[in-house]
């Protein structure tokens, strides 16, 4: 009995055995229901969950190096989207470079040009933010939830500057219709979708490769697992905030950037509503671990899409929720988290 | 405008300025007391509105394409009839029960857990609330929306005059909704939700069940939110999902309870009042300060400015003691030589 009891433990505790388990039935779960399902649906959703990870991995850096949740990272994709169409209406047509239909794609290169600045200009800004609000909290010492008490504040006043530049309406990047590629078992691809999975894919692999090689992705996963250690080991822990700030910040504007492509517009509060499934799948992954945050960027999306085919498409935010609440239920701490 | 039309004026704003105060205590009992972080507060606000409106609200009319299933006039039922418009209160406690139901769902998923966790939580359920709506229209006529919800003993006054009965009714309900949660947050029962706030840790090993202390503030001040916007659904007797977007519905509150100051009650309604003032006013200045997007702006700009530089808001939490006097300590006897 014993004996049993000490394997059953060894188990649940080792990491790998409990992956393993949850591949295994989640695969097995998702292939039993894959001859109910449309393709295109499980396409569409594998693009906004390629989506949802650009964001929900800089959500997670910054939940779990800075140990708070940070409510403005729909706001910075906002913020991303906007800027660049700014910058592809603004100063680039002003030099003359207006374009559409660029290669096989809808919009032209000039938002190719555009994309860079705008995420390079909101990455800057959160790093200005944290100098402004955050790094003064910090020293103060305040608690988890007034840092996100505070950046809620700047939610609501970044929603507001995109209202009073662009207005409320809905707007879009200049764009030509395109032929839609199809595919086998029904599945039609917009070309900017192909865009989107590219995009998504090279910034993930640049995250994968700064994290596991570079010498600061090494300090941000050793600030984020133990700040007074990496402080004593001689890790300059503010430089690694900042880049935190950079990193997430251009990832969630880059977010935003896809999202306003996939979606062939742009809202004011596009942000605030993939909040939901940005924090589902940052919580599905588990807080503070990139891969989870992967991984459950596809449940999600994967998982919201497919039920459009039984629900009502506009409940897409309330799947996404459900699946949290059901993996709060379960397992709070994530696929890949290692503490609740 | 004459002096009759500034006086109704001045009702319809104060009445709006009582229901703000009834969720600015709601939000002060989950953040101020026990720093509970409700970002959702449109989900409340959404729930005791719909629940009190389709409680009271004649059942639809098809001549007027409405198409939604229920509508209950409860001000007609027979065993209620005393006399008085007894409806009323119970479509304010229907309004405050539905969301105890839901503040014990969320509350025992979540509460647990880190403290964000909740904020995610509430968020996911005021948009989902807001969906349920806006898709259902069978439950209460999708973006339609309801109307033609009744007013509360509106047989006393002519419909002119009704908004100054209205503000008795508001002041009435904001006067008892404040009593409340003052004597709750003074008793030993707030103590501890005030330990809690402070550290969560140092309360549990007090022996204080955290867990079942914040269930019970995350209900009251649900509760207490819920009845606000059913008070609001009487006021304005329209609603449609789009009332309840996060602008009007939890940033501006937020904003109240933070300029106020958090923990202080008196400090919730005169945020309220302050803030819902300068909402107001500020549509009748020249230029970008009628702007709707500057305010929002402004709102944001505002709850970090407070965070920074005053995070204990105008009227700042009292620092509580015990009133009685510690007796002092008798002298210790002289050991016996």
């Amino acid at each position: 009995m014993t004996a049993l009891r000490t394997a059953i433990r060894r188990i649940s505790l080792s990491w790998t055995a409990w992956h393993t388990t949850a591949i295994i039935v989640f695969g097995a779960f998702a292939l039993g229901l894959l001859p109910f399902v449309k393709m295109g649906l499980v396409v569409n959703g594998a693009i906004l969950g390629a989506i949802i990870a650009v964001g929900a991995i800089g959500l997670t850096l910054i939940y779990g190096i800075l140990n708070f949740a940070n409510i403005a990272h729909g706001d910075y994709m906002t913020m991303g989207a906007y800027l660049t169409l700014f910058i592809v209406g603004g100063a680039l047509s002003a030099l003359g470079m207006e374009a559409q239909g660029f290669g096989p794609f809808t919009f032209g290169y000039p938002t190719l040009i555009a994309l860079p600045i705008a995420v390079a200009l909101v990455a800057a800004g959160a790093i200005a933010l944290d100098v402004a609000i955050y790094r003064r909290l910090r020293d103060r010492g305040v608690s988890a939830v007034v840092l996100a008490m505070a950046s809620l504040g700047v939610a609501i006043a970044l929603r507001g500057l995109v209202q009073i530049v662009w207005s409320g309406d809905a707007q879009h990047l200049p764009r030509q219709s395109k032929p839609v590629f199809h595919l086998p078992m029904d599945v039609r691809v917009p070309p900017d979708a192909i865009f989107v999975a590219l995009v998504a894919l090279a910034l993930v692999s640049a995250v994968y490769l700064t994290l596991t090689r570079a010498k600061m992705g090494k300090a941000m996963r050793a600030t984020a697992d133990n700040p007074q250690l990496a402080l004593v080991s001689g890790i300059d822990t503010q430089r690694v905030i900042w880049w935190t700030w950079g990193m997430g910040a251009a990832l969630a504007a880059t977010a935003g950037i896809l999202l306003a492509v996939f979606q062939a517009q742009m809202l004011p509060s596009m942000g605030w509503r993939f909040l939901i499934p940005l924090f589902a799948a940052a919580i599905l992954g588990g807080i503070g671990s990139p891969y989870g945050a992967l991984v459950g960027a596809f449940v999600i999306g994967v998982a919201s899409e497919v039920s459009t085919q039984w629900i009502n498409p506009s409940y897409k935010p309330a799947v996404a929720f459900g699946i949290l609440i059901v993996m709060l239920l379960a397992r709070p701490r994530g696929i890949f988290g290692s503490s609740g | 405008m004459d002096i009759t039309g500034i006086a109704s004026y001045g009702a319809g704003f104060a009445i709006m300025a009582c229901i703000y105060a009834i969720f600015a205590l709601g939000l002060n009992v989950h953040w101020g007391f026990t720093g509970l972080f409700n970002i959702g507060i449109a989900g409340f606000f959404a729930l005791g509105a719909y629940t009190s409106a389709l409680l009271t609200t004649q059942p639809p009319d098809p001549a007027l394409f409405e198409d939604f299933a229920f509508g209950g006039n409860i001000a007609e039922y027979a065993p209620l009839d005393l006399g008085v418009d007894l409806w009323f209160a119970v479509a304010l406690a229907a309004a405050g029960a539905v969301c105890a139901v839901i503040a014990l769902l969320i509350g025992y998923v979540t509460l647990r857990l880190r403290d964000d966790y909740l904020a995610i939580a509430t968020l996911g359920i005021a948009e989902s609330v807001r969906l349920f709506f806006l898709n259902e229209k069978w439950a209460a006529n999708g973006s339609k929306g309801l109307y033609r919800i009744p007013k509360f003993l509106d047989e006393w006054v002519s419909p002119e005059h009704y908004d100054y009965l209205y503000l008795v009714v508001a002041l009435v309900a904001l006067a008892v909704l404040y009593l409340a949660v003052n004597r709750a947050a003074s008793s030993p029962w707030g103590r501890v939700l005030r330990a809690i706030r402070e550290d969560e840790v140092a309360a549990e090993a007090s022996g204080k069940d955290v867990f079942a202390f914040k269930m019970q503030a995350f209900v009251l001040g649900a509760v207490v939110m819920g009845i606000g916007g059913a008070l609001y659904a009487h006021h304005i007797r329209f609603l449609a999902p789009l009332t309840f977007d996060p602008l009007l519905a939890t940033f501006v509150i937020w904003a109240m309870l933070m300029i106020g100051g958090a923990g202080n009650n008196l400090g919730a309604v005169l945020g309220a009042f302050a803030v819902w003032g300068i909402w107001t006013g500020t549509q009748f200045l020249p230029g970008i300060f009628s702007d709707p997007d500057f305010r929002l702006f402004m709102i944001g700009v505002l709850i970090v400015a407070v965070i920074l530089i005053r995070p204990a808001g105008i009227l700042p939490e009292r620092r509580a003691f015990s009133r009685r006097r510690i007796p002092d300590r008798a002298p210790i006897a002289e050991p016996p030589p």
